[in-house]
This record gives structure tokens, sequence and C-alpha cells, in this order.
């Protein structure tokens, strides 16, 4: 009666080869990390003693896929920022406004006087017509300065300006496929340029990745401090130059139409008046590289224009000789010198009071560019290497133990019944690390709390079963029919205990950020290698035992 | 040889006669937990509330004192300080600063610098900023989490079972969770997150429990057609009484391993998990069947398809899911 397919049992036998094969690497873990680095800077070209016996230390034909621990047990940093898309709106409509008052005044005379109203919505630009006759001919002139919106695969759709009249003055607004069209742009160039940022610092494996409409989770393993990662990611980085008319220490300083007041990121209480237009801006920059000024010792970035930059600047420091000019970045003037003489050559030197780390941070903010929008904080979590190593020590211990525990329970409670329980418990979280490494899942604290619980549920499904043939035994029914019908009729309480507490898990899984995910990660496939061990593996056992020793009596 | 037998072999207890008062218990237990949280609040985490978290380790024994003291001077509102875990641990709490997470963050730079002026050699271990804009939406996301796992049990117990078995599942579910928050509103341990990701768990764990003694009486409604029903569920719960205690003490000897030598960071949630296995394990049995007694069953069902002679076979080929 205890037949066992063929299939079957080689699907167990498989089952458990691979699990034992595929999460052997991760009882070296160290060894098997240091290996794989190894042979990737051997790829890269490194070469040398060390590396060759760190890559042979884990020969490559084995399997080498280990669980990635999570932050919270290597130590790291977790930011989630997000994007200021709706400026990126309002500079579109910004620069729109030139534009729309050139096409307005070829229109003068059918249009009347018109000047732009300032409002409190950034996502319009208002004009407003003396003569609100001209209006909807100003509003068709306005509309035919609108661009196809880029549909991505469904080619070209439709405009990006809507323009309406509202009595005097017509309004110009972005359609919401303009401004779709423009997040999603934001947004990737915003991912781009944090990820460029992150990777000159040489830092191994950080995460970067979208989350939602404008949000952006960077993950840094190994750096001890959030605001390390956040000076880097954080500043929008926006460097342009500007003449300089004059400097002042009146923060109320009126200024012309051409002219814009920027505070000096030195001085606090120092202003400089800049003319508006910048003489050539940041993404003119093709390198950047920390140094030292040759005279003074002190820290300064050296940069390089591209050809057109270099041209502009040469053109501009040639004419104003003798007049300073501000390098601006980020709406501070970092430093105001003086132009000694024409710059040609297309590569310069940017001095404040830099630090070496400063001078360092700058070179790559330039380096990585500028981000489109501004970028705000709304979560942090930092866990320092120290916590990290405790917190995974303990998790260790806290397995082997419940681990242990589990097993000898087991066995007092069913003897050999118990033993092939244990065996297909110990199968079983091989299974789930094996899974956990293949799938490259991410291993957090609450991940360990999940194993400790799988570990504890596992073996309900045993249970359930060997109550079930204990109960079945007791009716005399002869030990083949008695372990047949326990396995039968324990299976429908097994797959609904089960399928709602897998529901629970996948609950939480869409609903839950980092290391809850973590641990409905882990506790969901453990709830499916138990239910595979329980149903497969121990019947197994079971059956094969049967098969050899035909016992007439059940103990169990 | 002798085996180690949680329940004795052959057990009739009468569940069922004691069920009103452990409905009234339960319920008196719930009303006491929801008044609990309405006058005490919940002690809830910077994860729902907002705010600065610092774990810091002094190179000697901390004076939670001093440490409050360095903190409190830079006037950023509420402080907590409370030892963590070991003596030389502390855990430092601050309420969310006015602003967004950029002032969020600058706080918390400030105390960690202050930390570091006060106390040399101190070791930040762990910071943790939320900010307003992300604990708001936590909360609703971990009330959401939680609706969304009672309604879909809710569903997938009516179409295994009967309406009547859903509603005492639920019932039960609802009992567990309520008693949890309410032990924790006592008790004034943090509510943060991983605990939404503990009672999400209980929920599946006395599911779990729930379902195994249901599947009992639905199997044992169709053997004993003329049994009266609270016989037939104190039959189901005492034949599947071994197999519920074995589980839950496999259960909570992991759980108990893990609250002992897991680390202070998954304290709270392994509180949690142990209270929730326990109130499970009870829930399952005087709660769930108690209300499935009180509701009644349509028997209808129980014949119809079943052959002569038994239907406890037949719900196998049902294996449907």
């Amino acid at each position: 009666m205890l037949q066992f397919q063929t299939w079957k049992s080689a699907l167990v036998i498989l089952a458990c080869l691979a699990a034992v094969v595929f999460s052997a690497p991760n009882l070296f873990h160290s060894t098997v990390q240091r290996a794989e680095a190894a042979r990737e800077a051997m790829a890269e070209g490194a070469e040398g003693p060390g590396l060759e016996a760190a890559a042979s230390a884990w020969p490559d034909w084995l399997p080498s896929s280990v669980i990635a621990l999570g932050l919270d047990l290597q130590g790291g940093a977790h930011l989630l920022v997000e994007v200021a898309v709706e400026d990126v709106h309002a500079e579109r409509l910004e620069a729109l406004w030139p534009e729309a008052r050139q096409a307005l005044r070829d229109l003068r005379e059918q249009v009347g006087p018109f000047r732009r109203l300032e409002t409190d919505d950034p996502g319009a630009l208002t004009i407003r017509l003396e003569d609100p006759a001209g209006a909807e001919i100003a509003a068709e002139a306005l509309r035919d300065l609108a661009q196809p919106v880029s549909g991505g695969l469904l080619g070209p759709g439709g405009p990006d300006l809507a323009v309406s009249v509202e009595g005097r003055d017509v309004v110009v607004r972005l359609t919401e496929a303009a401004k779709a069209a423009m997040d999603e742009r934001t947004m990737a160039q915003s991912l781009e340029i944090i990820r460029r940022r992150i990777d000159e610092t040489g830092t191994r494996e950080p995460t970067i990745q979208r989350q939602g409409e404008q949000r952006i989770l960077v993950q840094v393993p190994g750096v001890g401090s959030a605001e390390e990662v956040l000076s880097l990611i954080g500043r929008t980085a926006k460097l342009t130059f500007h003449l300089v008319e004059s400097a002042t220490g009146d923060a109320e300083t009126r200024t012309g139409p051409n002219e814009i007041l920027v505070p000096s990121a030195e001085e606090p209480g120092r202003f400089y008046v800049l003319e508006r237009r910048a003489l050539v801006t940041g993404d003119r920059l093709t390198d950047a590289q920390p140094g030292f000024d040759p005279q003074t010792g002190e820290p300064v970035v050296n940069f390089r224009f591209d050809a057109a930059g270099a041209r502009r600047f040469g053109e501009v420091t040639s004419r104003n000789v003798g007049r300073p000019f501000a390098v601006v970045l980020d709406g501070e003037v970092i430093t105001a010198p003086t132009i000694r003489e024409a710059i040609t050559g297309g590569s310069g030197q940017i001095s404040g009071s830099f630090t070496v780390e400063s001078a360092q941070e700058l070179a790559i903010l330039l380096r990585a560019g500028a981000l489109p929008a501004e970028i705000t904080v709304l979560e942090q979590r930092t866990v320092g290497p120290d916590l990290g190593a405790d917190s995974i020590a303990a998790g260790e211990t806290a397995i082997v133990v419940a681990f242990l525990a589990v097993l000898a329970f087991m066995g007092a409670s069913y003897g050999l019944f118990g033993l092939f329980a244990n065996l297909a418990l110990i199968l079983n979280v091989c299974m789930l690390m094996a899974l956990l490494s293949v799938i490259g899942a991410t291993l957090t604290l609450p991940g360990i709390a999940g194993i400790v619980l799988t570990i504890g549920m596992a073996v309900d499904a045993n249970v359930l079963i060997f109550e079930r043939i204990r109960e079945e035994a007791k009716r005399a029914k002869g030990a083949a029919r008695a372990i047949e019908t326990g396995y039968e009729r324990a299976f429908s309480a097994i797959v609904d205990a089960n399928v709602t507490t897998f529901l629970a898990a996948t609950i939480l899984f869409s609903m839950g950020s980092g290391p809850v995910r973590g641990f409905a990660v882990t506790l969901g496939l453990g709830i499916l290698t138990s239910v595979f061990s329980a149903t497969m593996v121990t019947r197994f056992f079971v059956a094969q035992w049967f098969a050899r020793a035909r016992p007439k009596t059940l103990a169990v | 040889m002798r085996r180690l037998r949680l329940a004795p072999e052959d057990t009739s207890i009468p569940f069922m006669s004691g069920r009103r008062w452990a409905l009234g218990g339960s319920l008196a237990a719930a009303v006491a937990s929801l008044l609990l949280v309405a006058v005490l609040g919940l002690n809830f985490g910077i994860d729902f509330r907002g705010g600065i978290m610092i774990e810091a380790r002094t190179p000697g024994a901390a004076d939670v004192r001093q440490v409050r003291g360095a903190v409190s001077d830079l006037g950023l509102g509420d402080v907590a300080v409370q030892e963590f875990g070991r003596e030389s641990d502390v855990l430092i709490r601050v309420e969310a600063q006015p602003g967004d997470g950029d002032a969020q963050m600058a706080a918390a730079a400030e105390v960690e610098r202050a930390l570091e002026a006060e106390i040399p050699g101190v070791e930040i271990r762990r910071v943790e900023v939320v900010g307003p804009k992300v604990s708001g939406e936590l909360i609703w996301a971990g009330a959401l989490a939680l609706a969304a796992a009672v309604g879909a049990i809710l569903v997938y117990i009516w179409l295994r079972f009967e309406w009547q078995f859903s509603l005492g599942a639920v019932a039960a579910l609802v009992h567990d969770v309520v008693l949890t928050i309410g032990v924790f509103s006592l008790v004034r341990l943090e509510f943060n997150l991983s605990i939404i990701a503990a009672l999400l768990t209980i929920i599946g764990y006395s599911l779990n429990d729930t379902v195994v003694v249901f599947d009992r009486v639905r199997e044992n409604l169709r053997k004993y057609k003329q049994k009266p029903l609270d016989e037939v569920l104190n039959v189901s719960i005492n034949e599947t009484l071994g197999r519920t205690l074995m589980t839950s003490a496999t259960t909570l000897i992991a759980l108990i391993a893990l609250y002992v030598l897991g680390g202070e960071v998954i304290r709270g949630f392994t509180f949690a998990m142990i209270w929730g296995v326990v109130v499970g394990t009870y829930s399952s049995v005087f709660v769930a069947a108690a209300v499935l007694l009180r509701l009644g069953v349509t028997r209808e069902w129980s014949e119809s398809g079943d052959g002569p002679g038994g239907g406890a076979g037949v719900q196998f080929g049902g294996a449907q899911v």
C-alpha cells in the first residue's frame, strides 16, 4: 500500500541533493564572497597572488550564490528620497516665457499690450492682456509653441501645452501627458546621476532603485553614516559661472531685471550681485578632479570644459580681464576670483576653503552632473557594522538553539518517526537556504526570525500526519493502512492551514518594505519547503523504511 | 519505548460546556484591550510617529541621565532615553521635528555630534530617521495590510468551508489581534512596523490552528450525522488536541530561543509572537469553535455528493483549493 512512484522518489532525491549543494556555499559565506570578488577583480584586469589565492579558495565550478545580507546585518545606510519633479514643470514654463513673449510681440497689432502675471500657481504661466479681444489670437499663437509629447512606443503623443483663455488672461499649462513624460525623464535622469555619484566613490554593491512615482531608494552597504551618502546624493550640484556686478552686505539689495542676488557660501552675510545669464554652465564640464594649488598648497578642484564651453569661456574672459566672476554652486557663490587673463585652454581651477574631502566630493559631484530636480529625504536608517555583526551572531545562536530544541522535542515525541521528521527538517532548512541563495534574496534580521519561526512551524505538517497515523493505528487497521490513511486524511488540513499562512505572507510581502519584506520572503518560502518536506520527503523516508522493516504494528 | 506526550492518549474534555465563560472572558479581555488603547494609547515607534531613533554604546556603563541631559540641551523637543539590552547601550528617541525629512536628518546629526562631544568614545550603532510623510503612509499601509489579510482569509475559509466557519475564524483572528495590541498598550512596549509584521504572522498562525480544528469538525459532521453540534465540536477538539499542543510547543520553543538569544532589536517582535501563539491557540478552541456553535451549521452540504458509508474519504478527492 505504501507505494512511492519512481518519479516521486527521483524528485525527492534530486530536490534534497540540490538543496544540500546550493545551500552549502552559505556555510563558507565569507570565503565564497572573497573568491567571487577576486574573480571579478581579475576579470577586470587586476593581478596578484592574494587575488589568485582568494579565487582558488572556492573553485568556480562549485555553486557560488550565497544569501546576500541585508543592511541591518552587514551595516550600511538606507535612504529613501523624494525627487521634486514639479520643479521641472515650473522650469519648463519658465523657459517658455521668453519664447511666448517673442511670439506675442510679433502679433502686437492684433494682441495689444500684455504682461506676465505673477501667480501662486507654479504650474501655470499666466499672461494678462490689456484688451481681452486679442485673447483668442494670443492663445492660438501660444498653442503653436506646443511640442508633441514623446509617447514612447506609441509614437508622438498630443501637444505638451494646454492654453486656455480666462477673461483677459491667457493661461498656459502643461498637459497631463507632458507632465507624465517629463516626470519619467526626471526620474530616469535622477536615478542615473545618483548611481554615477555613488559609483564614483567605489562603493561595492549599492542598491539604487525607483520606488513609486517619485521616490528613489538608495542602499549603500558598509557606510557608517547616512549623512555621508546624503551629502553625495542630496546636492543638486548645479554649477554656473557668472560675471559679478558688485558685492554687498545687504540681503535686501534691489537688483535689476537682468541681475540676481546670490549669497556667499564662505562668508555669511555677504552677497553678490551677478549677471542673471550664466557665462557657462556645469553641463559643459568634461572632467573634474581634486588637486592642490601649486602656490598655496590648498585643496582645489581642477576642471575642464568641452570644446564649446572652452570657446565660450575663452571669449568672455578675454573681454572681461580685470573683472571678477563668480562660481555658483546650488545658489551659493563658492568663490569669486578676478579674471587676470583670458582663460582659453578650457581648463580651470576652483578654489574656496576646501578640505581634501570636500574637494574630492565636489569633484565627484561635478563629474557625475547636476540633478534635474531637488531631492529631499523621507526616511533614513543606518546600522553600524558592529551592531550588524552582533545581530548575525545572535541570529545564528537563536537558529541553532531553536533547531536543536525542536529536533530533541520531536525525537522524544515520535521516536523513529520523529527522526524521519528531523531529517526532513534539516533538509527543509537546506532547501530554504538554497532557495534564498539562488533567487538572490536578501536576508535581514526579521528574515532570520522568519527562518526560526519556519523551524518551529515546519514540523506542524509532520505533526498533523503523525497524530493522524496514531489515531488510525488505534483503530487497529494494520500498519500500512494506518500510515496510508494518516497521510491521506491529514492532507486537507495541511493544505488549508498552509494556504492561509501563505496568504498572510503574501500580503506582508506586497505591503511591506525593507526588513518586513525580508521576513515575508523567508516565511513564505519556508511554508512551501515545509509542505514539500512533510508531504514528500518524510513520506519518502517512511516508505523506504516500511518497505524494509515491514512492521506489523506501529509505534508512532 | 516511552514517548513524550503533551496530551493524554484519549481525552474527552467538554470544552464547549465552558464556552460561555470563555467567550465572556474573551469579550471582556477584548473590551479591556480596546479601552486600554483608547485611554493609554500605544507607544508608537518612529515608524508611525516620525522622528529620530539612535542606538549608542558607551565605553562603560551608560549614564542615562547624562545622555538625556546632553540631548535635551539641544532643544529638539521630547527626548526619551532608555537602557537597551545591556547596561552600556542606550536607545535615544527624539520626537519628530517640524519641517520635512531634511530637518529630521539635520537634527539626527546634531544629536550624534552632541553625544560624541559629551561621551568620548561613544559608538553610534544605529540611526533611524522617519519623516512625517512616510510615517503617515506606514500607518496606513500597516492597517491596510491587516485588513487585507483578514479579508482574504474570510473569503478563503468561506470558499473552503461555510460562512459560519469563516465568521468563527475571523472572530478568533480579530480577538488575537485586539488582545495583542492591548498587551502592547498595557506593557508600553514600542509598537512599530515589525509589530505589524508580527500581527500578520499571528493571524497566519492562529488561523492555521483554527483551520486544523475546523477541518476535523467538517470531517466529523459527515461522520456523525446525528450528533449534536456541541458534541461534534468537543470530539473534534479533543482529537486534534495532541497536534494543537505539539505544534504550539515546537513553535514556542523556537520563539523562546529567539526571544532570549536573538538580540534586543527583535525582542518586541518575538514578544508579540509568543503572546500571539498562546492567545491564538486558545482562541482556536474557545473563540472560533464557540462562535461556530453559536451560529450553528447547515448540514445539507455534508450529505450532498457523499456516497453511502463514508463522507470521510470523499473530502480528499476534494482537496480542491
